[in-house]
């Protein structure tokens, strides 16, 4: 009972810290409140008896945020939030998502009761994975080798992504000096 | 403190990065050839071997690191994790009749070397993830040095 | 079950922020939002109560052990999402900064109205 409540404060901390993200003006402070809802994340994995994913999920929290800093902290600190005619799209957004919410809580009746999960594909994993694999980490055995077709996809996937972040971001010769005489003019 | 393009930061941001990031490469290090048995495997293996070379290519500037690691070593070596990967595919295939079956043999749980194929898995996935990650940050990190190099470019206009 | 609603709050709130924001760097920040739901939902469904992490040490018995071990798949499957998640980001990252050199601006309705 306890680990419940315990789940139920990290994820009130994580919306608030979210909530912050999306509302605050500056885009250092957003990128930092970020962080934040990143490591209280990594907390809850533990909690959930997940030790591997909450390792992977700091380390790469950690990345994305020197990568995100990089982005923002060019030339603009500060998000542009002028109020005019926009008023239409928030409120249209309110209300799908507040029908999106009701709706939910609805689905949710359908899914197996928390704690109590149907496994019946892992059943398989857990009682054959030390005689046909003999790893004792089990959820490495998952990955690299009763499933490692799908790890094979994911590493394809990250190669396809870094490589297209290659080809946007390369700079042929002529084309350095028509951007920078662009972004000198507009000074 | 300013931020000179030539000398990297700081001197005491230099000494602490001496210090630790043996630390982190050793420490990534266990990460992957133990994925196996503690947890951990070869993805966040990966990462932290990135974010070590991240560190020191911060800390010293850039010209530092081509001289050991430039950004098509990395390339290189990304492309190498990615074929191993797929020839232990290939050789479980003849071997097995299965595309990634475990031919090598099981010895007893809790050593280093049982597990079959999975630690040579392991290997090649934290060559393919870490050094891709690696380049990508080289190349948005070259973009802030070219813009911030242009300034003096207002009078030639 | 109220966990489940409150993660899906969180989706929401990720949501709102990539459609009704105008800066780009707010909207990626809103994908990583959603991003963060969907993991922390897909641990959630295989968590069993009192359960311990699907690791063998040596002084555990296998047969308790296959009893109260959580679902090792949902994990399998959420640790190649994560690091997808962080490739995608930096394809993002790099499409955010590119805009900014041609067009001088982050603000998505300036970008619509100067197009080229």
């Amino acid at each position: 009972m306890e680990t419940v409540i315990i789940l139920h404060i990290l994820l009130v901390f994580m919306i608030i810290g979210s909530i912050i993200t999306v509302e605050i003006k500056n885009m250092l402070s957003a990128v930092i409140a970020m962080g934040a809802v990143g490591f209280v994340l990594s907390v809850a994995f533990l909690f959930l008896g997940a030790p591997d994913i909450a390792i992977t999920q700091i380390i790469v929290e950690i990345l994305s945020l020197i990568i995100l800093i990089r982005a923002t902290i060019n030339v603009d600190n500060v998000a542009i939030e002028k109020k005019e005619e926009i008023i239409f799209s928030n409120r249209t957004t309110l209300i799908f998502i507040g029908v999106i919410l009701v709706f939910a809580w609805y689905a949710f009746h359908s899914l197996p009761p928390f704690g109590d999960p149907s496994m019946r594909v892992s059943q398989f994993y857990l009682t054959h994975g030390l005689r046909e694999v003999g790893a004792t980490n089990f959820v490495t055995s998952v990955i690299l080798d009763f499933r490692a077709y799908d790890t094979f996809g994911e590493a394809m996937v990250l190669f396809t992504s870094i490589s297209g972040a290659f080809a946007i971001l390369r700079r042929w010769k002529k084309e350095q000096h028509k951007d920078f005489l662009r972004i000198d003019r507009e000074h | 403190m300013k931020m000179d393009k030539h000398t990297g930061m700081t001197l005491i941001v230099k000494m602490i990065t001496r210090v630790t990031v043996g630390f982190m490469l050793v420490f990534g290090g266990y990460i992957v050839l133990f994925g196996h048995i503690t947890p951990g495997g070869g993805f966040p293996g990966g990462v932290m071997i990135a974010l070590a070379y991240i560190l020191i290519t911060l800390a010293y500037g850039r010209e530092f690191v081509e001289h050991k690691v430039s950004g098509v070593t990395a390339s290189i070596v990304d492309d190498l994790g990615a074929l191993l990967f797929w020839t232990m595919g290939i050789i479980g295939l003849y071997v097995g009749g299965r595309y990634f079956f475990n031919f090598l043999g099981k010895g007893e749980p809790f050593n280093l070397f049982s597990a079959g194929t999975i630690i040579i898995n392991n290997i090649a996935i934290t060559l393919k993830v870490g050094m891709s990650l690696y380049a990508i940050f080289l190349a948005l990190a070259i973009l802030q040095r070219v813009v911030t190099e242009e300034e003096p470019k207002e009078d030639e206009k | 079950m109220t966990l489940y609603f409150l993660d899906f709050f969180l989706l929401t709130v990720g949501l709102y922020a990539l459609i009704a924001k105008r800066h780009i760097v707010k909207k990626i920040l809103g994908v990583a939002i959603m991003e963060y739901a969907v993991n922390f939902f897909l641990i959630l469904i295989g968590f069993k109560k009192a359960g311990i992490a699907p690791i063998l040490t040596k002084d555990m018995d296998i047969a308790t052990f296959i009893q109260t071990a959580v679902d090792p798949l949902p994990q399998a499957l959420v640790l190649t999402s994560i690091v997808i998640g962080l490739g995608t980001l930096a394809l993002m990252v790099s499409i955010a900064i590119r805009l900014y050199e041609r067009y001088g601006t982050f603000d998505m309705h300036e970008i619509n109205r100067l197009k080229g």
